[in-house]
């Protein structure tokens, strides 16, 4: 590991003001929540030496509530938290399956959504789920706030839209009303501690007759970033998520992906994959979204 | 012996004597040596899988503030093969083999010069499959190797090819009414230990080298250190760390030499210390295979004639494991015509190391899916198929000799009637069955026994404990002296502290070094019955051993008080000095270990995804000295046998360079994959051991391949004849099946 810098400001204007001026100064500089990617890429692929900056210790990246609209979620928020919190988990259910997927238990004390969105990994497992629930991202830097949807987040492999002056604070998410359901599902060769070969994350709401009224799907590891999927979403909506409806939203899902063949799974793969995934997300969601 | 004895120490399950240490985290593996002025090494490795190397200039690293020794190829003049691999010489042979190395005063700042060491190459094609490597006109991986050193013959990348034959193998086939045959491959896996090579060596002006190392063999350690140094044994003391799994790949050297050798020339201690990247990159791992099988038999199930054509990647230098493949691959069966022939196959891949049961798993892998598909055509339990073929007591092994008892039947009959075996597999499940075979070493070892002016025992030996062997020298060790086993300490030695011992391999430790231990207790048992015939004035033979005290024999008149081990021990200053028993042999009789597993597993049709539901294993061990460990054994045997085919392998790209070297793409099982591995120790004891130990280790990894494959083939209704059944695998067979 290559030498670095290590600093915890102790108010998000003293955040945005490091790194303006470790922007401005041309210091490579990183920003640390849980570290759970950031120190395993500093002792394996990406050694050199940095400042990093962490906003962990923020209150406002720690802010956890749930509104009549808006279910807000701070960056920093570990895992952990988000797991054990029964009112999310009732709200979210598949959005706090996909914070249970990063990592291991362990791992979890520290891991965060806001994480592994900023990592922006195309196999981050909580970004689908994060599209499917319509999530925005509410980002501070030196310009002031902005909001931007998840979806427009990540702009490719290891890539997002914030400015080396900005960091994210946290997560808008509608808070989920009438027959609303989630379900994020992803596809490993083993059971646990492994990353997404492919995953599709589903939210959709059911009027009392069962009818599909609005639906959204996200879809990972399948482009160089996690995708809304139109399509899928338009093939569940005004039907009763039934198998049908569930075999188009597969097959929108399949045609929408572009994967790569890796070590993790062919081109092949994936795209059939990624439906499969889609349509069980889906019943789960739908199975919800009735109970 | 091996005749029924009342056990009280033997077959129960104590806390081993390392477990306190290991829990709390107190023990000392291979990295935790740090010494004053030690300096950090680090290896710079070829980024060609295949490359000569025209020149190495270490100038840049020299000049950098921080370094202070740098070493290439020319640096390691002896060890052969090993020497080259250790470092490479005239051409590197794989993607990550070392080609020079820097010692500074940081692990950074070594790294740093890395990037300062000049390295001229010309990129040669690789050679990655077997296929590759025996085409016509194919790269040579060695210019001047020919098959079985024939050099009337052109060169070429078989190194060698060995031959077993029995009977008339077309009459046999002629004779047989159903005949199967298939071609299967299995993929380069890694051993996967916990714990990455380290090392730390330090060099005096007189040139005696001291080497701390996790290693399964510090004898090993020395002699190979020695030889790529040309230095002599007694130059260098190799003390051994606890270790961190090693499952035959801490068999061979890697960093040793090279750290002595920058020792040498900085004058101070050098750490090594290996990335987990580095140890998939270059150790290891073993021989991926290309093997076919043929099988011919009766309509009752007799076969009448079996083939075996076999190839094993030996990586970059030979010496594949084709030889026990070969020598395992139709070993549970009783033939009487049968051909094997085996190759040693060149690669540009890493030199293959001893990975459990070494060659057996993917010869057998091959058999025993012949053997599953031979029982379906008979529409024959596949069990009883092979009952109907079992070696027992009395067979001729196919590599030569004539088993001694021999726990195959018992194994299979125990299985036949296993709840877990009469309960068929649940709906929607497969169930695949198959044998597993090792043959078990014996070899050199010694022991020392020391007793304490308290009674307190130490066991001193030389075999590094891999799989709790400590706690099996204490248990044989109280069984034998009559005395708790907690009264009982045992240590694995460095090369200056014990006699010497073969490496930790070929699961010979318990039956070996357990013959050590055994016979230097009855040395110290003798002794103690002379220093109380001493005491009581009585004749040597007048004096009985029993329940840990001497008493006169039966019908002696003498009235005297039994006197104990501590009474002996703390007397012993009067009686002739302090009490050592001692002992070394070449242990003869390993004993064979046969196995029976069986498989349930479900397929997910849709994502191609194998789930494992149930396992369980059936095997002889002779004498399970510690059942638990016994048991441990074979559930990591199992679990290790599992990931080989259900996910575990090197994936390469184009040029030769491994894609997923680390465990997060190298898919070893994680605990929540894997069922409850039942277990069942069967006991045939062993002739050649005086408590009837076979060797137990390696074993319990051979089967779990074929019977995971059979179980496959059973759930999908057609057979995936190669291996990993992965998910993209699975997943392409049914789309091509329905």
């Amino acid at each position: 590991m290559g030498d670095y810098a290590y600093a915890a400001p102790a108010t998000v204007d003293s955040t945005v003001e490091l790194l303006s001026s470790s922007a401005n100064s041309g210091t490579r500089t990183q920003v640390l929540a849980g570290g759970t990617d950031v120190l395993v890429q500093m002792r394996s692929t990406d050694r050199g030496a940095r400042l990093i900056v962490d906003i962990k210790q923020l209150a406002e990246t720690n802010v956890l509530s749930v509104g009549e609209d808006e279910i807000y979620i701070g960056a920093a928020i570990p895992s952990a938290i988000l797991n054990e919190n029964a009112e999310l988990k009732g709200l979210l259910p598949g959005l706090i399956e996909s914070a249970d997927l990063i990592g291991s238990t362990q791992i979890q004390g520290r891991a965060s959504i806001g994480g592994n969105l900023c990592n922006s990994s195309p196999a981050g497992d909580t970004i689908p789920a994060l599209i499917a629930n319509s999530a925005v991202c509410h980002i501070v830097g030196a310009d002031g706030e902005r909001d931007v949807p998840v979806e427009d987040f990540v702009t490719g492999v290891g890539t997002n839209c914030m400015a080396p002056h900005e960091f994210l604070l946290g997560l808008r998410v509608p808070t989920p009303k009438g027959n609303t359901g989630d379900a994020y599902l992803r596809f490993i060769p083993r059971t646990e501690m492994d990353i997404a070969v492919a995953g599709a994350g589903v939210r959709l709401t059911l009027d009392d007759s069962g009818a599909c009224t609005a639906a959204r799907v996200g879809i990972g590891a399948v482009a160089p970033t996690a995708l809304v999927v139109s399509e899928a979403a338009d093939a569940l909506i005004g039907t009763q998520v039934d198998d049908d409806a569930l075999n188009a939203a597969a097959d929108a899902c399949s045609a929408a992906a572009s994967p790569i063949s890796d070590k993790r799974g062919t081109v092949e793969y994936r795209i059939k994959v990624v439906g499969v995934l889609c349509k069980r997300a889906g019943a789960i969601a739908r199975d919800r979204a009735k109970a | 012996m091996a005749e029924a004895v009342d056990l009280k120490a033997i077959g129960t399950r104590p806390v081993r004597p390392d477990g306190v240490e290991k829990v709390t985290g107190r023990a000392n593996f291979g990295a935790d040596l740090n010494l004053p002025g030690m300096l950090h090494g680090k290896i710079l490795r070829s980024p060609h899988a295949h490359a000569r190397i025209k020149s190495v200039d270490l100038s840049g690293a020299l000049a950098m503030d921080g370094v202070l020794a740098a070493v290439s190829g020319k640096d390691i003049p002896g060890g052969g093969d090993l020497g080259d691999n250790v470092l490479a010489k005239d051409k590197a042979l794989y993607h990550g083999h070392a080609v020079a190395a820097v010692a500074a005063r940081s692990a950074y700042i070594a790294e740093l010069a890395l990037d300062e060491i000049k390295v001229e190459y010309e990129v040669l094609n690789p050679v990655m499959s077997i296929d590759d490597a025996i085409a016509d006109g194919a790269t040579l991986v060695n210019e001047s190797l020919h098959t079985n050193g024939d050099t009337s013959q052109p060169a070429s990348n078989i190194a060698a090819i060995t031959k077993f034959e029995r009977g008339d193998v077309d009459q046999g086939f002629a004779d047989a009414d159903v005949v199967v045959e298939g071609e299967y491959r299995v993929p380069t896996a890694h051993q996967g230990y916990i714990e990455p090579h380290a090392c730390t060596a330090t060099i005096n002006e007189e040139g005696k080298a001291t080497v701390w190392c996790c290693t399964q063999g510090q004898f090993d350690v020395r002699s190979m250190t020695a030889n790529c140094l040309n230095k002599q044994v007694s130059d260098i003391r190799v003390i051994p760390s606890e270790i961190g799994g090693g499952f035959g790949g801490k068999t061979t050297i890697y960093l040793e030499p090279v750290a002595v050798k920058l020792s040498e020339i900085s004058g101070r201690p050098v750490k090594m210390v290996m990335s987990r990247e580095e140890v998939f990159r270059a150790t290891g791992p073993t021989s991926a295979t290309l093997c076919r099988a043929k099988v011919g038999a009766k309509k009752d199930g007799t076969i009448t004639a079996a083939t075996a054509w076999l190839a094993y990647e030996a990586g970059a230098f030979a010496g594949a494991p084709v030889g026990p493949g070969c020598m395992s691959v139709l070993a549970p069966y009783d033939l009487e015509n049968f051909r094997i022939e085996g190759h040693d196959v060149l690669v540009t891949k890493p030199k293959v190391a001893a990975y459990r049961a070494p060659g057996a798993p993917q010869s057998m892998h091959a058999m025993e899916c012949a053997i599953d598909e031979l029982a379906r055509k008979l529409d024959m339990d596949p069990i009883d198929l092979r009952l109907k073929n079992a070696a027992d007591e009395g067979t001729v092994a196919p590599y030569g000799p004539q088993f001694p008892a021999i726990g195959l039947r018992a194994c299979l009959e125990a299985a036949k009637v296993h709840p877990n075996y009469t309960t068929p597999p649940a709906e929607g499940q497969g169930r695949g069955v198959a044998v597993g075979f090792w043959f078990n070493i014996g070899m050199q070892s010694s022991a020392e026994i020391r007793i304490a002016e308290n009674g307190a025992v130490t066991i001193m030996e030389g075999s590094p404990d891999i799989g709790g062997s400590r706690a099996s020298m204490c248990l044989m060790a109280a069984e034998t002296l009559g005395i708790p086993y907690e009264n009982i300490n045992a240590h694995v030695g460095d090369t200056e502290a014990t006699g010497y011992c073969n490496t930790t391999g070929g699961s010979r430790t318990t039956f070996a070094t357990g013959m050590a231990v055994i016979e230097a207790c009855e040395d110290i048992i003798a002794q103690c019955k002379e220093r109380a015939a001493l005491t009581w004035e009585l004749d040597v033979d007048q004096v009985d051993w029993e329940d840990g005290q001497a008493i006169p024999k039966p019908g002696v008149n003498a009235d005297v008080k039994p006197l104990s081990l501590a009474d002996i021990a703390r007397s012993a200053g009067r009686t002739g000095g302090p009490l050592l028993g001692r002992a070394s042999l070449n242990a003869q009789g390993p004993g064979a270990s046969f196995s029976v597993n069986w498989t349930d597993v479900e397929v997910d049709r849709e994502t191609g995804k194998v789930d494992v539901k149930a396992f369980t294993g059936v095997q002889d061990a002779g004498r399970a000295i510690h059942p638990s460990y016994v048991e441990g054994q074979m559930q990591g045997g199992a679990v290790q046998g599992l990931g080989w085919a259900l996910n575990e392998e090197y994936i390469y790209d184009a040029d030769g360079v491994m894609e997923n070297a680390g465990f997060l793409d190298y898919r070893v099982p994680v605990t929540s994959d894997m069922p409850m591995i039942d277990t069942q120790i069967v006991e045939v004891p062993n002739p050649s051991h005086p408590y009837g130990v076979r060797g137990v280790g390696e074993t319990p990894i051979v089967a779990p391949l074929a019977a995971t494959s059979n179980a496959v083939r059973d759930a999908l209704g057609f057979r995936i004849n190669d291996l990993p059944l992965s998910p993209p695998r699975v997943l392409a067979a049914i789309d091509e099946n329905e």
